[in-house]
């Protein structure tokens, strides 16, 4: 399983399955001071050291609360951003720290789409102009010239190839993803990282982005890094979901395991958070929503041990004590707690019990470590 | 469908500004709205935003309006709210709120109903906060223009209003910044400042579309906590349908700028019957069920509010359009009045609840 040591993953699956690999990942944005004289002050540990892997021709599922570093986290594997600490590995090279002229080639296999269909396309170029860039900027030779190249895209994403010399503004949201889209798909790459891609869409329009991606997955035999806030969406559409929690990443499992049988408490209390669109089991829903309190820690000065801890009803003195690592507790299932879900606690009753076992140990001492 | 009505009356035109049949208030709704019209003249031609929607609100229920981006929502709840600049807005209809109509009134008139009986909540709390004030000075501010108190005591008001929304440390958080605030402590912060005077009448723009799923569900909490304590009669407006079905009494869904489907939160989620309400089922994804292996997407794009598809506004993306030669492309459908159960398709009922139960159901 991915987010296990390097040497656990090697003996569990040939490596060549893996496009992407990364260990140790860090992202850290320097706060400065001063208007003369800058000076660090601090950081904001966006990405604090987290590790999972790729396979080729999946679904990965990228989820967790705001400003938990999921679009850092993009940002680094798509090497928009240079990772201050750890590795990232796309088809067994090491690109962490490649330079912009050493990145240009890889650029093509590397694809990001972004979630604001509205101003991440230039208003001021045509389609054509916006989804052929790629090809230009690129130099890529095209057997039939470029125009040619752009209509087959259009195509490809459910646009009208007439649509070649319209602006944006032309388009509704759902087409002008498709525009975005089709810009991501123009140099063929083999991942792409796709950061909350339906979010700013209509449901109706939705399903048909979602169905989109699915389509293209099969067809090119894409890899999708799925960034999103929607837990409904992400079931819908991964093969295996990662939970980040302010920087770190808490858990990763199989999908349909994440969903039935959450082990960290964070993923609990999230999948617990989902309305559910019947109104006829509000009040149970309701009943057995988990509140997470307690203050929202800073990734400036994340707690001590467990990140989640100043909100777990779990959290316990070695909590805080050690940072708990990524194990992995059912077949490629990975958890970084040490008190894991169990059954019982599934239901609000057995919920209850855990927070009084948590609460009758010693309580947590104050002094940090 | 308890304590609402529906109708839709279409043929309004710019140069026929007098709606159908009038009636007195409803002597029993604390909200009435009557046939409303919201055009807006543009180089292009006239945006009819809003084309006749009627519906009624009692004190403590929760309306949820749905409907994709750009079917009227937000022109709804502004429409009701006067702030609509009249010069750029013709409104047309009614807006009876406890027996006083509004869009007749006086503009200082509607300013003063909005902030001490009506208020709102935004999807984008930057949006309704200035950045260069503090959070506590601009609660204060709109408590001390519909109350005669001293500073000091609309500050202990702000403070209260904060740590009762659940923003941590509100002694000390009262004098941050919008911007210091995380998303969801500026929404709930917003929510302070829409509910410090006790209005009757929240309206609700999309509270929580911003927010992650632990925050969303503790400010619907909160919404329905205060609803319980003020008994305030609440519009929600959002196009995701598991908001509405956690907090709605009853549901209208609109379409281009009209009525298409209202009902209870109950009949509207187990017996839709409106073609465009199964496409919005549909083609959403659900958590609580086992995974389908597609979508269905409604197909097409959303209408044109300038140039509205003829007949049924539906009819370009509807897959039953014209079966069994109904009149889809030429009569605009009307809502069934009175009932519990409004739906504006040419379908026979009988005929779209057997499409319901025998094709839509078995797909969800
Ligand atoms: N360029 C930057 N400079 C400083 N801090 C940054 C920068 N980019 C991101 N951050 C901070 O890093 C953290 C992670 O941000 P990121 O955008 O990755 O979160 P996210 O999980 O994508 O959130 P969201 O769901 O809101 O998009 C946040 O605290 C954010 O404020
Ligand atoms: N001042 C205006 N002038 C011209 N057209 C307007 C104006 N305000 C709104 N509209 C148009 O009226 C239509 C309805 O807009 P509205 O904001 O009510 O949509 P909505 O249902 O709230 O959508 P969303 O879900 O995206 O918020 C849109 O087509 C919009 O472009
Ligand atoms: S390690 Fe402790 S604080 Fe962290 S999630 Fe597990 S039980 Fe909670
Ligand atoms: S009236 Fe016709 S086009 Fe409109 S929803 Fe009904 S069947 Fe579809
Ligand atoms: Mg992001
Ligand atoms: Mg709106």
């Amino acid at each position: 399983m991915s987010t296990t040591t390097s040497t656990e993953r090697a003996a569990a699956r040939p490596a060549t399955d893996d496009l992407l690999q990364v260990t140790g990942l860090e992202k850290h944005f320097p706060i400065t001071r001063g208007a003369f004289i800058r000076r660090t002050v601090g950081a904001v540990r966006a990405v604090d050291g987290i590790d999972f892997t790729v396979r080729s021709g999946e679904t990965l599922g990228l989820v967790g609360e705001s400003g938990c570093g999921k679009s850092t986290t993009g940002r680094l594997i798509s090497r928009l951003l240079e990772p201050t600490g750890g590795k990232v590995v796309f088809e067994g090279r090491d690109i962490s720290h490649l330079s912009n002229r050493e990145m240009r080639p890889l650029r093509r296999e590397v694809q990001m789409i972004f979630q604001d269909p509205y101003s991440s396309l230039n208003p001021r170029h045509t389609v054509g102009t916006i989804v052929g860039a790629p090809f230009r900027v690129q130099d890529i030779p095209t057997s039939q010239g470029v125009k040619r190249a752009v209509q087959d895209l259009l195509k490809l994403v459910g646009l009208n190839p007439e649509h070649y010399n319209r602006y944006p503004h032309e388009f509704s949201g759902g087409q002008r993803q498709r525009i975005g889209i089709a810009r991501a798909l123009a140099l063929r790459p083999k991942l792409i990282v796709a950061d909350e891609p339906v979010s700013a869409l209509d449901v109706s329009i939705q399903a048909q982005v979602v169905n989109l991606l699915g389509d293209l997955q099969r067809e090119l035999n894409l890899t999708y890094v799925f960034i999103a806030h929607d837990l409904s969406v992400v079931k819908h559409i991964s093969d295996r979901v990662a939970v980040m929690y302010l920087g770190k990443i808490v858990e990763v499992a199989p999908r349909d395991a994440l969903y039935a049988t959450p082990m960290h408490p964070y993923t609990l209390a999230l999948l617990s958070a989902v309305p559910v669109p019947d109104p006829d089991r509000r009040d149970r829903a309701q009943r057995e929503r988990i509140l997470l309190t307690g203050d929202v820690p800073s990734p400036i000065d994340p707690p001590s041990g467990c990140r989640f801890r100043t909100r777990c009803w779990k959290a316990r003195e070695l909590c805080e004590r050690e940072v708990p690592p990524l194990r992995e507790l059912a077949t490629g299932h990975v958890v970084a707690c040490h008190f894991p879900v169990e059954e019982a606690e599934r239901t609000p009753g057995g919920r209850a019990a855990a927070q009084q076992a948590a609460a009758s140990v010693p309580p947590a001492t104050t002094t940090p470590v | 469908m308890k304590g609402a009505h529906m109708s839709s009356t279409n043929s309004f035109t710019t140069t026929d500004p007098v709606p159908g049949p009038r009636r007195g208030p409803d002597p029993t709704a604390f909200l009435d709205v009557r046939d409303l019209r919201i055009h807006f003249p543009t180089d292009d031609g006239l945006v009819k935003a809003v084309d006749g929607i009627s519906f009624t609100l009692e004190r403590g229920r929760t309306l949820g309006i749905v409907g994709e981006s750009g079917s009227g929502k937000s022109v709804t709840s502004l429409g009701i709210l006067g702030l609509h600049q009249r010069e750029h807005a013709r409104v047309g209809g009614e807006v009876w709120l406890d027996g006083e109509e509004l869009i007749s009134a006086s503009p200082e008139r509607v300013r003063q109903l909005r902030g001490q009986r009506m208020a709102m909540i935004f999807q984008d709390p930057l949006t309704a906060m200035h950045p260069y004030f503090t959070v506590g000075a601009q609660i204060v501010e709109a408590y001390r223009v519909h109350h005669r108190v001293s500073k000091a005591v609309a500050r202990k008001r702000a403070v209260d209003l904060l740590g009762r929304v659940g923003i941590p440390q509100p002694a000390k958080r009262v004098d941050d910044y919008p911007h210091q605030f995380s998303g969801g402590m500026r929404q709930r912060a917003m929510i302070a400042m829409a509910l410090v005077n006790n209005p009757d009448l929240l309206i609700a723009d999309e509270p929580t579309t911003a927010l992650d799923v632990t925050v969303q569900a503790q400010i619907l909490d909160l919404i329905r906590d205060l609803q319980e304590e003020f008994g305030s009669a609440v519009l929600m407006i959002t196009h995701d349908l598991g908001v509405v079905a956690e907090l709605a009494d009853d549901i209208l869904v609109m379409y281009g700028g009209r009525c298409v489907e209202e009902g209870s939160a109950q009949t509207l989620f187990r017996r839709p019957e409106h073609p465009y309400a199964w496409g919005l089922l549909g083609s959403m994804p659900r958590v609580d069920r086992e995974n389908r292996d597609r979508l269905i997407p409604i197909k097409g794009t959303p209408p044109s509010l300038i140039n509205l598809p003829s007949g049924c506004a539906f009819h370009p993306r509807c897959p039953y359009q014209g079966r069994d030669g109904i009149p889809c492309r030429t009569e605009v459908p009307s809502l069934a009045q009175g009932s519990d159960h409004g739906v504006a398709c040419h379908i026979a009922p009988a005929e779209r609840r057997r499409i319901f139960a025998e094709d839509i159901a078995p797909a969800l």
